[in-house]
This record gives structure tokens, sequence and C-alpha cells, in this order.
């Protein structure tokens, strides 16, 4: 969108309420909601891609190196990664640590 | 399942047409279901969506986590408006006005608006055979208003319109078998599937957008919020659904039934009630009673496909 959503009266939105743009919602930073935040052990990840297949919000990233990482724009920190990983590699930890 | 012969998460397709941002909770296994249909379906999708939890996480105005064609309508009418816009797109590809294309027509529910509300036009659109996907997913409450009890919900689970205590034991009814509703339509593909086991709901999303006609596929959703679970468990009840026979996983290929999924060791139901917030209040009587129930209805499921084997 050409501003922030905040900012859109509802005269600019389109006749019939259609979005005429894909996948905008990632404009809305869901990061926000999270209290825990996974951390991954890089020697210890198998890279299977375990977590990136189970994560609801799609947030998990492969990084250059090889390894599978939570893009924290969006992760909401439910903990299904940590929990579901095979080699336990990625903990939660508090956001206020 | 049994016919992939590699599990690797790296033969997934890495694009994803529900993107992220969207306003789920936390752990919501309906949100990755949605996730997995998308990378099976791709890019040349339609999709209409009633009202109920995905329509409302998804697309709060004026934002959408789609990235195909998306409708939203109303409780009851999702397949009846799939059923016109896959009439609409065949009389233009035959007058030449749009190119000759293979489009899912996918319509997509929750447990209550297939199960409840629109049973009535989805029951019409699989009778008059349009090339379309129906794909309920099963939270088993209306969980979006706030876990009010659907046809959907099991025996036994504790929802705010249902709640157990002195005199209710919760929900006092049974869980309304949509699949095999779906089944008694005779049409080409109906399956059940989980987002715990995401191979298999890939391949049968695919398979049910491949047959010509109509096609069912119930998946199964785990919602946190209102099973009363940790969100990190989501994907384990998912499992654990599946592994105690609760919710066994088979399709239904132009009748013949198949299993998709047999538990290597088949656990009790006790051991899926048990840490659900919504069952904690069941006596082992209630559990035998829930037991005795899942065993012959899978018993059935089981026989079924030892005749059509």
């Amino acid at each position: 969108m050409a501003k922030p959503m905040e900012q859109i009266k509802w005269q600019e939105l389109e006749v019939g309420s259609v979005v005429v743009e894909v996948g905008n919602a990632k404009e809305y930073e869901t990061g926000t909601w999270r209290s825990e935040k996974p951390v991954v052990n890089k020697e210890q990840c198998i890279k299977c891609g375990v977590c990136w297949l189970f994560c609801p919000d799609g947030c998990i990233v492969k990084a250059p190196e090889g390894h599978f990482e939570a893009d924290l724009t969006y992760c909401k920190g439910c903990g299904i990664c940590a929990k579901e990983c095979p080699v336990g590699c990625i903990t939660m930890i508090s956001e206020e640590e | 399942m049994d016919r992939f012969s590699v599990f690797s998460s790296r033969l997934v397709t890495k694009s994803e047409n529900f993107t992220s941002g969207h306003r789920a909770c936390q752990g919501c296994a309906e949100a990755l279901a949605v996730r997995h249909v998308m990378k099976a379906l791709g890019r040349d999708t339609i999709v209409a969506m009633s009202t109920g939890c995905m329509e409302i996480i998804s697309s709060p105005l004026p934002l959408t986590a789609w990235k195909v064609p998306w409708i939203h309508n109303a409780f009851e009418n999702s397949s009846a408006v799939i059923s016109g816009c896959e009439s609409g797109m065949k009389a233009m590809m035959r007058k030449g006005r749009i190119p000759q294309k293979k489009i899912n027509f996918v319509a997509m529910g929750g447990d209550g608006a297939t199960a409840d509300i629109g049973i009535g036009p989805l029951s019409g659109a699989l009778e008059r055979g349009h090339d379309m996907v129906y794909i309920c997913y099963d939270n088993e409450a209306y969980m979006n208003t706030g876990i009010q009890r659907s046809s959907s919900t099991p025996y036994g689970a504790s929802t705010t319109t249902s709640p157990a205590g002195k005199v209710s034991i919760g929900q006092h009814t049974q869980k309304k078998n949509m699949p095999q509703i779906a089944v008694a339509h005779d049409i080409p593909y109906v399956a059940t599937a989980c987002p715990s086991f995401p191979f298999d709901l890939i391949e049968k999303v695919k398979r049910a957008a491949e047959m010509p006609g109509g096609a069912y596929v119930h998946i199964l959703s785990v919602c946190p919020t209102g099973w009363r679970i940790q969100p990190e468990d989501a994907i384990k009840y998912g499992r654990l659904a599946i592994d105690s026979c609760v919710f066994p996983l088979y399709e239904v290929i132009n009748g013949k039934y198949r299993i998709s999924y047999t538990p290597y060791k088949k656990l009790t139901v006790a051991e899926y009630l048990k840490g659900q917030g919504r069952f904690r209040h069941l006596t082992d009587k209630d559990i035998e009673k829930i037991q005795a129930k899942v065993d012959s209805d899978y018993l059935k499921i089981l026989k079924r496909c030892e005749e059509d084997a």
C-alpha cells in the first residue's frame, strides 16, 4: 500500500471493499505480539526444515549458511518450532532477556 | 501417504500463497493447514471462503494474506459462489473470452460453515457435479466468536454454550460425520487430513484438485485457544488424534476406501483427551464410552477399506 494502514481513510477504500494488492498482510507485523522468541543453535541444526514445515505463520526462512531461522518481524512466538525440532536445537527465550 | 518414497521438506513448494502477517492466534494449526493447502494448489486457484476464523484473520479490510483471487462469502454460500465461478469461467473459456486453462476452484469453510450452516448449498454443489474442491477446516467449535458448540464438536467437550458442570457433561451429542455425508453424494474424491501430517495433506489436496468433479477434504485443525492447550502442542495433539484413531486418515476415490495412515502403535483415547482443557471434567467411565465409540467407528472404516482393497 502507498501509505501506512493507520492513515487510510474510509473514502480511499476501493468500491465493494476490494483489496487490489495481493498478500499485503505482510505490512502488518505480527512479531509485536511475541513474548518469547526462538533461538537456533546453528551447530546443532541438521537443516531438515521441519520447523519451516510446521510454522503456522510461515515466518521461518533459510539462512545463507543453510540453517533455518525465524523472521522475527512475523514470529508470534508460539513455540511449535522448538517443540517439533527433532534435534532440539531451538529454544524459546523470553523477550525481556 | 505410502506412495511417497521420500519425505523431505525440501520437496515441498517454497512459494507461499498465504503470506505471513495474518492474525491467527499463536500456534493456530488452521493457519498452518491453509498454508499447506495453498502450497498444494498453486497460483491458478480461485478461493471462496465462508465467514469464520480463517476469513477474519486473513482479510481485515485494507489487508489480505492471500495471493490468489479470493472472495469472502456469508456463512452458508461459499459452495454456491464457487459453483457460479466455475460455471462462469467454463462458459468464458468456451466462448474464447479467456484462454483455456486448468483452474482450481476451491471453497473453504470452518466446521460451522460446513456441518451446520452451509450444508445445504454444499450438498447442492456436490450433487450438481461442479469441478470444485470443498475444504473444511474442522476445529470442532465456532472458535471465531468465542468457542460455541457446533455439530462438529465431539461428545463430552466443554464449550461456552455446552458448559460442563454438575448436570451436564458438556457437548452431549456425537460429532457429525461430515466425510461420510460427502461420501454419500457419490463424488469422485473424499479425504480426511491433518496438518500434523503435511505430506499427506499436500498429496490429498493435489489429488482432490486433479479429480474432475466435486471433491471434499476434511481437515482436522487443532485450535489451542478453544481446545485449552498450549500453543506449542498444536501439532502434537493433531498427531495424537490420528494415533488414537479419533480422527482416522483415509480417502475415498470413486467410492473405493483406502486408509492412508495406520498408527504404528494405536494409542488409547485417554492419551488424546488428557491435557485438553475442554475434556478435563471427563471421568473414567465417560472416557470408556468415548473409547468404545471411537473403536467401533474405526473398525467400520477399516472394514470398508478391507472390502475395497
